[in-house]
């Protein structure tokens, strides 16, 4: 599978850190920017206001409108080339880079929406608003996965539900959505994450793995449906 | 009609390079700015000035990261500085589109009401009062889908026409970000005096890489940064009592962040699945686990927010 990211975090880019991708320069070519590849293979294109940044510390201080026209040219000018899926990564909210990427992508189609929450009532709150955004603007729901659904402490492999329990699930019945299903808190994730390792290749045995795995199955096989 | 920067590379509305200089090329507001009708400072500014000159202090609460705790920081402070009930506190939440605060301080379905003198914030104690859009919205479901200007809008209102009463202090709880929201609210608290910016971040480099930018965000809008805190900075099984990194801190956390930008690290407070429980249920984990360890350390925090804020009174009376 050829696969994109788009990260319209304008203010928060963590994608170029999570994949290891550092700050390469985005260069033009005929059919647009370049966007960044994770490996010779190109089997993962990523763009993100991270690689068009000098300094790593700077500020995007940014209101709506600029914001919205960089996120147009993201999706306009990046020459992605043949890709079998584009994840767009968002900032939390219903605003103007929600706006932006849905206007933008309008005349492509757009598959749908993935939503993350954490078990707690306080995270599921705003998903609900977040579900709502969908609903508005005609965007499918693909489902909702519950991100931090608990610890197994790797001394005694007791499970402490530290964000709360059953959160993903409530939220899924409650707006008669999909749960995709849920993923533990993993000090080892996270780690991979900020050294921009595979976490994927690296714990193929992990607990971890095998709820990422069986939600990308889910969402695949319904993307294919 | 905006009349603050719209980025960082703008001459600014009122200059008299609005409109007309290559920065401005490919900003939605350039013709407005070239034809002169942003030059006239708002109103509400001074309105505002006035309206807050009864408050005290007045602190953000920011981070560049989501998800880190602002709000149940926020929310705590204002409880903490309320329990001592000669103390006049209010918390304004302007995160517009995922308003948590009315939920954590056990105010969801409260609604806002309309008097002579303005809105009236929602009391939690006699002496800790609410406001965020979250009591002007019907539904847990409704969603706020507004642009940056909307939003603008809002957070002015909640500043100039919100019967505030006297204020020792003003807690002011953002989402995360360096956007419209944290743009306006230092733009429309421009003509008052503000205490600083705590900033929240937990110990990945992930989140420290954003409030890396939170901070260079108060640097240049000139806000000062009271301190940092990091939360979510351990947990301690309860069951065998031994300590998980679960957000491991790669790049040396937030202390080693602090060290080099020489800021202060006001606390570290670890992970306690009693927190998330409390906020969910709209109760004070201050009050309900008093002895935890995390409630321990923010009763350190909180204090020195409080003697940095008495630092300020003393250097504004003397000057």
């Amino acid at each position: 599978e050829a696969v994109g990211i788009l990260d319209v975090d304008l203010c928060g880019p963590s994608i170029p850190r999570m994949l290891s991708a550092g700050r390469p320069d985005v260069h033009q070519c005929d059919s647009g920017w370049v966007p960044v590849y994770t490996d010779a293979q190109k089997s993962l294109a990523l763009m993100s206001i991270g690689f068009l940044m000098e300094d790593p510390d700077e500020a995007v201080v940014w209101r709506g409108p600029k914001k919205t026209a960089l996120i147009g040219q993201f999706v306009s000018d990046v020459a992605w080339g043949e890709l079998d899926v584009l994840l767009v990564d968002t900032p939390p909210g219903t605003s103007d880079e929600h706006l932006a990427v849905l206007e933008n992508l309008k005349k492509h189609r757009v598959d749908g929406a993935v939503l993350v929450t954490t078990p707690q009532a306080v995270s599921t709150g705003d998903v609900r608003r977040e579900i709502t955004f969908c609903k508005k603007t005609g965007v499918r729901i693909l489902g909702i996965i519950e991100n931090m659904s608990g610890f197994v402490c790797p001394h005694c492999s007791e499970c402490s539900n530290i964000f709360s329990k059953g959160g993903g699930e409530d939220l899924a019945k409650l707006t008669g959505s999909v749960f995709l299903g849920s993923v533990p808190l993993d000090p080892q994730l996270s780690t991979s994450m900020e050294e921009g390792k595979d976490f994927m290749q690296s714990f193929p045995e992990s607990a971890t793995f095998s709820a990422i795995s069986s939600i990308c199955a889910t969402l695949l096989k319904s993307l294919n449906d | 009609l905006w009349r603050g920067p719209h980025t960082t590379d703008c001459p600014g509305t009122q200059s008299e390079q609005a409109g007309k200089v290559s920065s401005c090329e490919g900003c939605p507001n350039q013709k407005l700015c070239a034809s002169g009708a942003t030059k006239a400072p708002d109103p509400a500014i001074a309105e505002i000035g006035e309206k807050l000159a009864t408050v005290k202090h007045k602190i953000l609460v920011l981070s560049g990261k989501g998800g880190v705790g602002k709000s149940t920081f926020s929310a705590h402070l204002a409880h903490a500085l309320a329990s001592d009930s000669t103390k006049e506190v209010a918390l304004l939440d302007v995160d517009i589109c995922g308003p948590s605060v009315p939920r954590i301080m056990g105010l969801e379905g409260e609604q806002v009401h309309q008097s002579g003198s303005g809105w009236s914030p929602v009391y939690v104690e006699d002496n800790l009062s609410v406001m965020s859009i979250g009591f002007l919205l019907s539904s847990p479901d409704d969603a706020v889908i507004w642009r940056g200007p909307k939003k603008n809008g809002m957070i002015k209102q909640f500043l100039r026409d919100v019967d505030w009463g006297d204020l020792d202090y003003l807690i002011v709880d953002t989402p995360p970000g360096t956007s419209d929201e944290h743009l306006s609210i230092v733009q429309y608290l421009s003509a008052t005096n503000v205490d600083g910016a705590v900033i929240i971040t937990t110990p990945q480099e992930v989140s420290l890489q954003d409030v890396r930018k939170e901070i260079r965000f108060c640097q240049k809008v000139k806000l000062p940064i009271i301190g940092v805190v990091e939360n979510m900075s351990g947990f301690v099984c309860p069951k065998c009592k031994n300590t998980s990194q679960i957000f491991p801190p790669t790049s040396g956390g937030a202390e080693k962040m602090c060290a080099d930008l020489d800021l202060p690290l006001l606390g570290k407070v670890p992970l306690d699945p009693r927190i998330a429980r409390s906020c969910d249920e709209g109760r004070s984990f201050l009050n309900e686990i008093p002895d935890s360890p995390a409630a321990q350390a923010y009763q350190r925090i909180v204090q020195s927010i409080q003697e940095y804020c008495s630092n300020n009174e003393t250097a504004q009376s003397t000057t």
